[in-house]
């Protein structure tokens, strides 16, 4: 409401903007529209697709972007977590034929992993960020390596649950036919799920930060490390809790991702940039500029793919730069 | 300072002198391919072609044993260089086998000309141009390239299928092109189109097709995939979850077993697709069988029968070692009559006769596979036809195929 | 700086020793000797060295160094010749050569506009996002970069009958830039800019409330790294005669970060210590290991660095030779911080 006040120009162009696209998801197109965008269905179809990226997105990106902003420690062994999870929830899904099962232990056991990292390399370098970087890509090389020896360069594919399987029917019309039926729009039922899951990710980290005492304290370290260690809270165990959440969070997302598109060498590195952009762009140690980097960078990613695919790949990264020049700081940070 | 000096003068001395350590009498082969990062399976392959043909000859050929000497690339051409580069003027190998991929072998065959004495054999890579346009004298491809592959799938798709009209989903390098080219160059001839804006080249690596599959148009007739291994893998799960019903159509590593054995659901709906390529595993005859059952034989962690990509290094190994038998391993001439025998080479593998052409390259069978499903649940690839004698030109004469231009994603034009 | 001795006496007769073995090393060494490792090592030390001056004077972690390197790589089949019909403006080297380093030098400048603005930490990060968005415009683009492909065909000059890509002159210019780098940085890390900006690295805000202008010293950093791996990418280019996207990939950027640490960031001659044993384990790790957990072996190597000798493999050095009572390598290079407040004291405010 502040802002509605402070920007009435600004906040009544994305009113506006807002309309549109809801006319633009429910309408049916007329024919003009059609020439000029081409098809509804691959509009209305590639916008979901870059919602439901943002939220695998968000996922990934949430938990770097925890830890950067509590401890000042650019964990670039993120997207390594986001493969380990993958893998390791993968077998566990195999062998228990469970699904949620192999999510479980995922982020579990990613949440192990982090907490020893923290307690055991990263606690020794307590205020040498840069030293701590150079650790996370040491152990990013050499996970990658481990992982390559360990499961080979096969590409592994989860089976979701069966009721997630095949496409859902919205009630969106994405066509008329001749004859005068209308055709609703169909969309894979699982990647709305990652949707679901992310939103519900993103309410939950909301809460813990905002009504839990462990989550006050975050906030304050966020703010001023030393203070909240002057208070006598102990820092370390802060620590530790934060960077669990934070490489449970990538574990989790390896098999939500891997679900949703799959597990393979090079994944560590592509959810790793996913992340860098997504917190680049929204603000580094913010959850809401994670929210908001996701779903651009995610659009972008998916626009660029759909409707010019030779240069989508380089358009995420015309973003970042693009934000890096008019706000350095990124679009939530401060 | 002065003993690490001292340290490092004396280390590299010994590096320097154990390059000549191995007897006189050896012959020296370097075999160069992908054993690092995600592609070391396909290299581990490669080298089990090698170990084969090296094996059948019990490591010698011509009267004089033969030691191995084996290098790694990371599938960039400059690393595939620096490893060639390491085994001829460092380890003093006197033939190569070599490299894996597209962009490597070019770079090969451009090293190549500044080694005049050595003889390189091309491992699996399959780019035109290291054959077709400026060849290099002592590079020898006896493996069939990308796309020849795809001999015979077009008019299979025209004539026996009935497409008229395809829309192309393709990774976007080289390979992919040279398939998409093999594949439309006759299709179109016989009277097919291939819109330019039905054709998605994606990078590679992108695993996220459902955008792709969303803007795929609806009015053709079926849809040319040339995607590879975990790529191919998450389009068809993707293709099938958006939906998805326009048959499909397969390039050589489209549908191949390592994509139709992934671990996860089973993609019925790719029942029914067809693809070419240089082998093709469920082929009855005896000599491909005898093939697999030697290299299950040998690996028996392999694969469960052999890729291509041991079938392109096992080919290229054996023929430079029935050349070194031709001239009794007399390499004295700098390997020059060694390769007036290859030139002319003509030999039996395990999938038919090759031959070279002009520039060296191999003439060879190709084979038509469509998937189907075998008595126990699991999708092979059933042997429609084989072509035999497919050269590079596919056909036609050099200078009017030279004038189709290079590969890219918009040759053929098609429309 | 009140040394008054001669040249002679104040360099380490160490010193003396590798450089007279750096000359005559063609003469001991086989070809590949000279070039593969000799050439190669002081291209990717040269490289490295350029993230050195950004690290370890400017503490700015830039994972954008063969990004750079590559600009000025790519700048020489595109404006001189290349066998792929792509392009090939025919430029002389003379022209093409500085050209190509300007080019390089302006494009580290930039990444510098762009990544110093933020905190220190974000350097790392935003360097890498514009490593990689490179790499991938670099493969997209048909009509500059010739895409997947790259140029080949990039043709080292003939003139005073040599041809300078022959082991042995090729060998000597590598080692000639080198030389003339490494003397440049280490002397420049004490004159007035060099100090200034290692006390930026120390303490950015007592430098910016003592009036220094902390960005323009980090841009300006930016720009003469810039010019350093611009000659090794010009180099770079002519040692492989040909440049793709893999030569600029991300592994490749990680590849330098890994050579300069394990070098030791806190001397110029770390970089090319480093870029010796990654070189030698590149060519020689497959005959004693298996080359399959090569990368295993190099991630290894750097985690041990950094968490046991953060200076490097110099770092090593210098303890080993502290404890057999040598004296220092670097004597009398990089002054403690509290020696850099003193020399800003008496310093002109640039």
């Amino acid at each position: 409401m502040n802002s509605l006040r402070r920007n009435p120009v600004a906040s009544a162009v994305w009113l506006v903007l807002a309309v549109i696209l809801v006319w633009l998801i429910f309408a049916i197109w007329p024919e003009w529209l059609v020439d000029i965008l081409g098809r509804k269905k691959t509009f209305v179809t590639t916008l979901l697709n870059g919602l439901t990226l943002a939220g695998l997105y968000f996922l990934v990106a949430s938990g770097f972007t925890l830890v950067f902003g509590l401890m000042r420690n650019v964990n670039l062994a993120h997207g390594s977590m986001y493969l380990l999870g993958g893998y390791i929830g993968w077998e566990v899904a195999e062998a228990s034929g469970s699904w949620i099962l192999g999510a479980a232990v995922a982020f579990l056991a990613l949440a192990v992993v982090g907490v020893i990292l923290q307690l055991v390399v990263f606690q020794r370098m307590q205020g040498d960020d840069l030293r701590q970087t150079l650790v996370t890509i040491g152990i990013s090389i050499v996970a990658a390596d481990l992982m390559l020896a360990a499961w080979s360069g096969t590409t592994y594919q989860y089976q979701p649950p069966e009721v997630l399987f095949g496409a859902t029917e919205l009630p969106i019309i994405s066509a008329v036919r001749s004859n005068g039926t209308e055709v609703f729009l169909k969309y894979p039922t699982y990647r709305l799920t990652v949707l679901l899951v992310a939103i519900a990710v993103g309410v939950a980290l909301w809460l813990f930060l905002n009504r839990t005492k462990l989550g006050m304290m975050v906030r304050a370290g966020v703010d001023d490390r030393e203070m909240l260690a002057a208070t006598g809270v102990n820092v370390n165990l802060v620590f530790a809790c934060v960077f669990a959440i934070g490489a449970g969070l990538a574990g989790f997302a390896g098999v939500i991702g891997g679900t949703a598109l799959s597990i393979a060498p090079g994944e560590d590195i592509r959810y790793l940039l996913a992340s860098l952009v997504v917190v680049i762009v929204g603000g580094m140690g913010s959850v809401s500029g994670a929210a908001i980097g996701a779903l651009l960078i995610g659009l972008a990613e998916q626009f660029g793919l759909a409707y010019f695919p030779t240069y989508g790949v380089v358009l995420t990264f015309l973003i970042m730069i693009g934000v890096l020049a008019v706000r350095p700081q990124g679009i939530m940070g401060s | 300072m002065k003993t690490r000096s001292k340290f490092l003068a004396s280390s590299a001395l010994a590096l320097m002198l154990s390059a000549g350590g191995a007897l006189a009498e050896d012959i020296k082969m370097g075999a160069i391919a992908v054993l690092e990062g995600a592609f070391t399976v396909l290299g581990e392959d490669s080298m089990r072609g090698v170990e084969m043909a090296m094996e059948e000859f019990g490591y010698s050929a011509g009267g004089k044993s033969i030691e191995l000497i084996k290098q790694s690339s990371d599938a960039s051409p400059d690393s595939a260089v620096r490893g060639a580069r390491k085994l001829v003027e460092q380890d003093g190998v006197q033939i190569l086998v070599g490299p894996l991929s597209g962009s490597e072998g070019i770079a090969i065959k451009d090293y190549s000309k500044t080694q005049p004495d050595v003889t390189f054999l091309n491992g699996v890579s399959g780019a035109q141009d290291t054959t077709l346009r400026d060849p290099s004298d002592n590079f020898f491809r006896f493996n069939t390239e990308g796309a020849q592959w795809m001999a015979g799938l077009g008019e299979y798709a025209y004539n026996e299928k009935g497409y008229r009209s395809m829309a192309v989903v393709a990774e976007d390098y080289s390979f992919p092109y040279t398939q998409v080219f093999g594949f439309l160059e006759p299709f179109c001839r016989l009277g097919g189109s291939a819109p330019q804006d039905a054709r998605f080249y994606v990078p590679i690596g992108n695993k996220d097709y459902s955008s792709v599959i969303a803007a795929l148009p609806d009015d053709v007739d079926a849809i040319y995939v040339a995607l590879g291994g975990a790529d191919a893998v998450n389009f068809l799960t993707q293709y099938e979850q958006a939906g998805g019903d326009l048959p499909l159509v397969g390039g050589s590593i489209t549908v191949d077993q390592t994509v139709l054995g992934s671990k996860g659901r089973v993609r019925d709906f790719v029942i029914g697709t067809p693809s070419a390529g240089p082998i093709s595993d469920t082929w009855e005859d005896e000599r491909w069988q005898a093939f697999v059952a030697k290299y299950k034989e040998m690996f028996p962690d392999g694969f469960p029968s052999p890729s291509l990509f041991a079938h392109g290094y096992y080919i290229n190994t054996k023929a430079a070692l029935l050349a070194l038998d031709a001239v009794d391993g007399d390499l004295s001439d700098g390997g020059a009559a060694m390769r007036e025998v290859l030139a002319s080479l003509e030999f039996e593998t395990p999938t038919g006769m090759v031959s070279l052409d002009e520039r060296r390259q191999a003439i060879g069978s190709i084979f038509l596979t469509e998937v189907t499903e075998d008595g126990d649940g699991n999708l092979v690839n059933k042997t429609i036809s084989v072509t035999e004698n497919v050269n590079q030109t596919l056909g036609v004469d050099y200078d009017k195929f030279l004038e189709y231009g290079a590969v890219s994603r918009e040759n053929p034009v098609c429309e | 700086m009140s040394d008054d001795r001669s040249l002679i006496s104040r360099v380490h007769p160490g010193w003396w020793l590798l450089g007279a073995l750096l000359v005559i090393y063609p003469w001991i060494a086989s070809d590949f000797f000279t070039y593969q490792i000799g050439g190669y090592t002081l291209i990717l030390g040269l490289i490295a060295l350029s993230l050195m001056i950004l690290a370890g004077y400017g503490g700015m972690v830039s994972l954008a160094q063969i990004t750079v390197a590559g600009v000025a790589a790519y700048t020489l089949p595109v404006f001189g010749a290349n066998s792929v019909d792509v392009l090939g403006l025919g430029w002389p080297v003379w022209v093409l050569y500085p050209f190509a380093i300007l080019i390089a030098a302006l494009f580290s400048t930039l990444v510098g506009l762009i990544s110093v603005r933020t905190e220190g930490i974000y350097t790392i990060m935003i360097t890498l996002a514009i490593a990689v968005s490179f790499f991938f415009f670099a493969r997209q683009n048909y009509v500059l970069f010739n895409g997947f492909q790259g140029f080949a065909g990039v043709d080292a000059p003939r003139f005073f009958g040599i041809y300078w890509r022959d082991p042995t002159p090729f060998y000597y210019v590598c080692l000639v830039t080198a030389v003339f780098f490494f003397t440049a940085t280490a002397y420049g890390a004490r004159s007035t800019f060099g100090l200034t900006l290692q006390a930026i690295r120390d303490n950015p805000r007592r430098m910016a409330a003592l009036g220094y202008s902390v960005t323009a010293h980090r841009v300006y950093a930016f720009f003469l790294s810039g010019i350093v791996a611009g000659t090794a990418g010009v180099l770079l280019v002519l040692f492989n005669g040909r440049v793709s996207p893999g030569t600029i990939g991300v592994d490749i950027a990680i590849d330098i970060l890994v050579i300069a640490v394990v070098g030791g960031l806190r001397h110029p001659i770390g970089p090319f210590v480093g870029a010796l044993a990654f070189v030698l384990l590149e060519n020689f790790a497959i005959d004693l290991i298996d080359r399959e957990r090569f990368n295993t072996v190099i991630g290894l190597a750097f985690l041990l660095v950094v968490f046991f000798s953060p200076d490097g493999l110099i770092g090593l050095w210098q303890k080993a030779a502290a404890r057999f009572g040598r004296k220092s390598l670097d004597r009398g290079a990089n002054p403690t911080g509290s020696e850099i407040s003193t020399e800003l004291a008496g310093a002109d405010n640039s």
